[in-house]
């Protein structure tokens, strides 16, 4: 289960993030985007690997004391960034990958949406049909108890 | 003897102790010599180890009691020495020889194993204490057979002890299983390792006792409780943080074994023996990793057993252990190598900042007062927990304990350690690259700086990290970041920079309703407080404050007259949250005289404008300025390049024409923070709108100009005003600029449809564009009649005056008043800068054209190819030009406008004969896009001959002639007495529209007058083959014989008198030529193809000719033509000469000559001009020239006529040619 999913774009501006509505909001903004730091320097350490060998899971960015901040990374570097309460315990790495994977998936099918512009936002609250289907995609992960 | 354990295996000896005794120097010194392969178990890899051990005498006690865990006390081995004598053959004994070789000497036995033979475990060392060869090799057999059985019976121990060791984990469901004891036993094993220098399976079973300790904690979690487990979560009383200086923590270990550890004990006790086995293993940044994972893992496991943790207990237990393991790193490694590893270890000091800072706020240590009596309270309960200094860090000044201590002492010395471990970790961040966790530590510190009362300090950090969200275009961090940042301006007295960032939050849509509110009051309490600088103005950007939504102008095209009135309507989108009232919105204008004069036509400017005068801004894009959003859409264009000589295609492509925009440098430096120099601009023209009250969103707002001097305005600035404080836009893009002109009146006349067509009436239309002249009661055109050309007045023509915007304002009906010369049309009433638009019906007459060709063009044979011909040539129409001028009531000078108009028919005649009789036919052509209905056609001699008559054999009269069509009249030529030697006819028909209904008025008829000459048929040319004599046909290749009869059918004419006529006798004759060709190459002519004779001018004389010809091929053969010529005199002075024999001799020469048998006037004419130029070489000689015969005075009665020819019967040639 997790507490916040972020979906950022290759400029590093957020496309999409949301976090569990009880906790602070901005908590996770602040813990996404100074995780950015880690992903920028995995990804350029990847940078030397060959392209179609490249791993796009990135593992564990950094643990706080509460939680643990997993990323992502796309071709296209657009970066997933997954925050995870430390408590939950029961969560392993080949879970968490495999709910990346479904986040890539989703988000990919929003990229396919004709009406999506690349680079816009993915409205969490819009009552657009084309983030709908990310958006509960992305609830699903966050109240899942695993 | 047995002591604490060292890494030796212990060996245990019994026997002979003096024996034993002088030989342990060689034994223990010898023995760790050679290394040994260690094959282990589970498939673990072999490895080369050194055995060393440790010999102690044997005693009872000393064997294995069951349930033993101590392996590394344990012997594995035990060793019997005695001395015997041998007697060998060699020589004597030896006192210090040993063995008898049958007796037991030295007896090993492995504790385990069963004594089954003991043979193999004796071994005779022979002379142990002497130095020969002999010695060396029992020795080195010794050792050998030693090592093996120590490493054997080593291995063999090991394993049960593993096997035992597991059997003891499995157990670890059942009650009374304890942790603890089982640690003991799992560490024996790695003390073993780490004895061994197996460190790597030395950190194993700590690895592995670690991970069963976080099992049974999740498992406890989960409500799995194990009831040993609940022994750790007694409340923590003692929080000194980790020791990783001593390689083991002995009392720790003891308080384990004890069964007395808390959690954090556990835990202590097993990073110090993980670091200190990862430290051997030279991976110390793997230290620091595992490090920041236990604390924090350490802090999850003691919420989740629910320990009770006194406040600050933790943040002390971690703040130390931080620390410790940095100096623990510190202490083995060099500079170099930490600095190249700043990223594994700036988690941990970053950890230590947070946990400093949060102790620094739990005791009152950031607060403006200091800390009050409870935080004191706290400060001493926390030292308290902290113990007294270990002893080997209490001669370190630096040590973690005493910066805690010191720390928590007072205000100051707190601020120093805060600030210190700040910067170090700010510092570290940067300089790996981490900028934005440098940031995120920045605003702590920032936010300490504000608690501290030193805005001056924070704003930079604060700035800092602000630059960096809006650079990447995080909303929540910036609105966060923002809002401190006001505070710290505001505190700061930075007016300009606190209104502005309040601006923005008014506007920020992250923030509460209540806040915003409170940041939009802040803005209006500043600007309604009296200023002690009156006229002092604050200036802001626009763009949070309300942004510009769209423009319109009326009239739409945002062109106006000079004197006209221009209103703008724009839409402000105000970004506050409560009503804004604005005491002027004001547009600052540039103005520039237009230098492109025709741009100032209303025409031009009406054609180059937005349709709807709507001009929308760009929504603002203000926090995310990354984003591609905010970058302009690409502005794609064809490009086609041409070669300038033949304006082919060279190159072609797509260009972009905003790559300016595109490809800039983005500004990393713009900060939206900062007052952004906004300059105000004063201009001269300004458009005003005062006391304006902005609604939160849509507002519109219009402003009225009064158009003055001509030229064109951009619009440049928009200021809003509220108080002191301005609102700026400092540009205006996309440009918005509207036109001012003067115009002067003119008139345009131009016809309705592509062109106009003469002879019936035409539609044309008249626009009066007024500019600054004002049509009053009584103005009129005056139009100076052109001859020929007709202004229709119809009773209901109406004129239709228009706007400047196209906007129909009235109408009136036309008044036309038309004199022999002159037409005059009263204009109705129009004010300045109005169009006046009305229709009128011209027609212009047919007037013949000039008179067609001359008598020589008539007759031709064969009319139907020659009107082929006339169709390849075009079918452009004659037009014809009428100049009318109009005088204008605006101006002294006439206006002159040409009209042209076309004529839609085309007409040709030809004269056509049979024998003696005459036609004349008229072919009219229909070269316009309408269909006509011809009637009443009409041929007449104009000379008005009596004696001739025109027989029409035309049917209808009336008849329809379709675009692009042509109709064909015929008359016969009939006359009694002699006819005369020219006609000159008229032609007129009657035409209309097809289409039309009803015309008011009648049309002229089509006329087209023409002049026929010289038509009479004075000969007749008869041409017949005949076989060779005795055939019946010809055959192709056989001579066959032409005879030309030539016939003179009329007496002495007119015509006939020129200078070939002689007289004699009262006879007449003149001479002719004749010429036989053949241009289908049908025939061969053999001998002569032409000649001269004499032909006598009365009728019914005759000429005969005969020749021989050859046909060529076979069928129905046309008959080679004659041609007859007036041979004449020679003359000096006719330029046209001709060598006559020369070219009667060359057949070729005169084919070609001759080729075009249906001269015109203009072909016989250059026909003239070849002759003499090629003939120029003649010129002066006395010559004869030849003159062809008109079509119409000899008539070819043999023409059409045709001859059979039969192939010859040799002739079987076939020609095939194959491409």
């Amino acid at each position: 289960m997790a507490v916040c999913i972020a979906v950022i774009a290759k400029e590093n501006y957020p496309l999409y993030i949301r976090s569990t509505p009880t906790e602070n909001e901005l908590r996770f903004h602040y813990m996404v985007h100074t995780s950015l730091d880690v992903v920028d320097e995995k990804i350029s350490a990847m940078g030397k690997a060959l392209v179609d060998q490249r791993e796009l899971y990135l593992g564990l960015l950094y643990p706080t004391e509460d939680y643990k901040v997993y990323g992502y990374v796309t071709n296209s570097k657009v970066k997933f960034v997954m925050v995870v309460d430390s408590s939950n315990t029961a969560l392993r790495d080949n879970e968490i990958r495999s709910m990346f994977r479904k986040l890539h998936n989703s988000y990919t099918d929003v990229m396919c949406n004709p009406f999506y512009n690349p680079g816009d936002r993915i409205q969490s609250s819009g009552s657009v049909s084309l983030s709908r289907a990310f958006d509960n995609m992305v609830t699903s992960m966050m109240i899942q108890v695993c | 003897s047995l002591g604490s354990p060292q890494p030796l295996p212990p060996g245990s000896s019994a026997g002979d102790q003096n024996l034993f005794t002088s030989v342990y120097p060689t034994l223990s010194q010898q023995l760790p010599r050679e290394p040994m392969e260690w094959r282990r178990s589970y498939g673990r890899a072999p490895k080369m180890i050194h055995l060393e051990s440790n010999f102690v005498q044997f005693k009872e006690e000393l064997l294995p009691k069951e349930g033993n865990k101590a392996l590394l006390t344990f012997p594995f081995l035990h060793i019997y020495w005695t001395e015997c004598c041998v007697s060998t053959s060699e020589g004597k004994r030896t006192r210090g020889g040993i063995g008898l070789k049958m007796s037991v000497a030295l007896c090993m036995e492995g504790l385990s194993q069963i004594v089954c033979s003991c043979l193999c475990r004796c071994v005779v060392l022979s002379d142990p204490l002497k130095d020969s060869s002999r010695t060396q090799e029992s020795w080195n057999a010794f050792l050998t057979k030693l090592r093996t059985l120590l490493l054997m019976s080593f291995t063999k121990n090991l394993g049960k002890f593993e096997d035992d060791m597991r059997t003891l984990r499995e157990k670890r469901t059942e009650p009374g299983w304890s942790f603890c004891e089982y640690f003991m036993v799992q560490e024996e094993l790695a003390f073993v390792f780490e004895m061994l220098q197996q460190f790597e399976d030395a950190l194993v079973q700590y690895d592995e006792l670690d991970a069963l300790f976080s099992q049974y904690v999740v498992n406890f979690g989960a409500g799995d409780g194990a009831n040993w487990l609940t022994f750790f979560c007694q409340p923590v009383k003692s929080w000194n943080g980790l020791i990783l200086r001593k390689p083991i923590d002995m009392e720790k270990r003891e308080s384990i074994q004890r069964r007395e550890a808390t959690l954090l004990d556990l835990r202590s006790y097993l990073f110090s023996r993980q670091c200190t086995l990862l430290l051997f293993l030279q991976r110390p940044w793997e230290v620091a990793q595992r490090a920041l994972e236990l604390l924090h893992n350490c802090v999850q496991e003691l919420k989740l057993l629910e320990v009770s943790v006194p406040p600050g207990a933790l943040d002390c237990w971690v703040f130390l252990s931080c620390l410790e393991v940095l100096q623990r790193i510190e202490g083995c490694c060099d500079r170099a190598q930490i600095d190249s590893n700043i990223a594994h270890t700036v988690g941990l000091w970053s950890y230590a900042t947070e946990k400093l800072k949060s102790l620094g706020y739990l005791c009152g240590l950031v607060s403006e007062k200091g800390p009050n009596s409870e935080d004191l309270n706290r400060t001493v309960d926390l030292l308290a927990g902290l113990g007294a200094e270990r002893p080997e860090t209490a001669n370190t000044a630096q040590s973690p304990y005493k910066k805690l201590k010191e720390a928590l002492s007072s205000v100051e010395a707190f601020e120093k350690h805060y600030l210190d471990l700040s910067h170090a970790t700010i510092e570290m961040y940067t300089s790996i690259g981490r900028i934005r966790s440098a940031k995120f530590v920045g605003k702590d510190l920032a936010e300490f700086y504000m608690r501290k009362k030193a805005p001056q300090k924070a704003e930079i950090y604060l700035q800092g990290a602000l630059k960096n969200y809006l650079a990447e275009g995080w909303a929540l961090p910036i609105t966060h970041t923002r809002k401190q940042l006001a505070e710290c301006q505001k505190h700061l007295g930075q007016i300009e920079n606190y209104l502005q960032t309040s601006s923005l939050l008014a506007s920020d849509h992250h923030l509460t309703e209540e806040e915003r509110k409170h940041f939009c009051q802040e803005i209006l309490d500043f600007a309604s407080q009296p200023s002690d600088n009156p006229g002092h103005k604050i200036v802001l950007p626009m763009q949070s404050f309300a942004q510009l939504r769209d423009l319109h102008f009326d009239p739409s095209n945002a062109v106006v007259h000079v004197g006209g009135v221009l209103c703008i309507e724009i839409t402000m989108y105000s970004q506050m949250p409560v009503p804004v009232h604005v005491e002027q919105i004001v547009v600052n204008v540039h103005f520039s005289i237009e230098k492109n004069s025709y741009r100032k036509t209303a025409e031009w400017l009406t054609k180059h404008k937005t349709s709807n005068g709507i001009i929308n801004f760009p929504p603002e894009t203000a926090p995310f300025p990354v984003s591609q959003n905010s970058l302009p859409a690409l502005e794609l264009y064809e490009m086609f390049e041409r070669s300038p000589s033949d304006n082919s295609l060279n190159t072609t492509g797509i260009i972009c024409r905003n790559v300016h925009m595109l490809l800039r440098r983005q500004e990393s430096s713009s900060s939206l923070e900062m007052p952004s120099g906004v300059a105000l601009e004063e201009g001269a023209h300004v458009l005003r709108c005062s006391h304006v009250t902005l609604e939160p969103g849509a507002n519109q707002i219009t402003f009225r100009t009064q158009a003055k001097e001509p030229g064109t305005y951009t619009l440049r600035q928009l200021c809003a005003s509220v108080g002191s404080v301005w609102f700026v836009l400092p540009h205006i893009y996309p440009i918005v600029q509207y036109d001012v002109y003067s115009q002067e009146p003119q008139l345009h006349v131009e016809p309705l449809a592509d062109s106009l067509l003469a002879g019936i009436p035409q539609k044309v239309k008249f626009t009066v564009t007024t500019g600054h002249y004002t049509i009053k009661n009584g103005d009129s055109l005056q139009l100076s009649n052109a001859e020929a050309m007709l202004i229709l007045c119809q009773a209901e023509s109406r004129a239709v005056v228009y706007s400047n915007t196209r906007e129909q304002s009235s109408d009136a009906a036309l008044r036309i008043q038309s004199s022999d010369k002159v037409t005059s049309i009263s204009l109705p009433v129009a004010p300045a800068y109005h169009v006046i638009e009305f229709e009128l019906e011209v027609l212009s007459l047919p007037s013949a054209p000039a008179l067609g060709g001359e008598s020589d063009m008539l007759g031709m044979a064969e009319p139907h190819r020659k009107h082929k011909d006339k169709q390849k040539t075009g079918h452009c129409m004659v037009t014809t030009d009428h100049k009318v001028s109009i005088d204008c009531p605006w101006s002294i000078y006439s206006t002159v406008i040409a009209l042209t108009f076309s004529v839609p028919f085309r007409t040709t005649h030809a004269l056509l004969s049979s024998g003696t009789r005459k036609y004349v036919q008229v072919c009219v052509q229909n070269l316009s896009e309408l269909d006509f209905q011809l009637s009443d056609s009409y041929l007449v001699d104009t000379s008005d001959s009596t004696d001739l008559q025109l027989v029409p054999l035309n049917t209808q009269s009336q008849q329809p002639i379709y675009s692009k069509q042509s109709v064909f009249f015929v008359w016969e030529l009939k006359w009694t007495e002699e006819p005369p030697p020219s006609l000159h006819c008229q032609f007129s028909v009657g035409f209309s529209p097809a289409s039309e209904e009803q015309l008011s008025i009648s049309l002229k008829p089509y006329t087209y007058e023409f002049k026929v000459e010289n038509f009479f048929t004075l000969y007749n040319v008869k041409a017949e083959i005949f076989p060779p004599s005795g055939m019946e046909y010809c055959r192709t290749g056989s001579l066959c014989s032409l005879e030309v009869l030539i016939t003179r059918l009329s007496d002495l004419l007119e015509v006939d008198k020129d200078e070939a006529l002689t007289e004699s006798d009262e006879h007449f004759s003149t001479k002719l030529m004749y010429e036989v060709v053949d241009n289908s190459s049908n025939w061969a002519v053999c001998g002569k193809s032409c000649g001269v004779i004499s032909m006598p001018v009365a009728a019914r004389a005759t000429h005969r000719v005969h020749m021989e010809v050859m046909p060529l091929f076979a069928g129905y053969l046309p008959l080679p033509d004659v041609r007859l010529f007036k041979y004449l005199p020679h003359h000096s002075a006719h330029s046209s000469q001709l060598d006559a024999d020369s070219w009667i001799e060359n057949d070729s020469l005169s084919v070609d000559k001759h080729g075009d048998d249906q001269p015109d006037s203009s072909s016989l004419k250059s026909r003239g001009s070849v002759h003499s130029a090629c003939s120029s070489e003649h010129k002066g000689l006395p010559m004869p020239r030849l003159q062809a015969l008109p079509a119409g005075q000899v008539f070819n009665s043999s023409s059409g006529t045709q001859v059979l020819v039969i192939p010859s019967q040799d002739d079987h040639v076939l020609e095939v040619s194959v491409t």
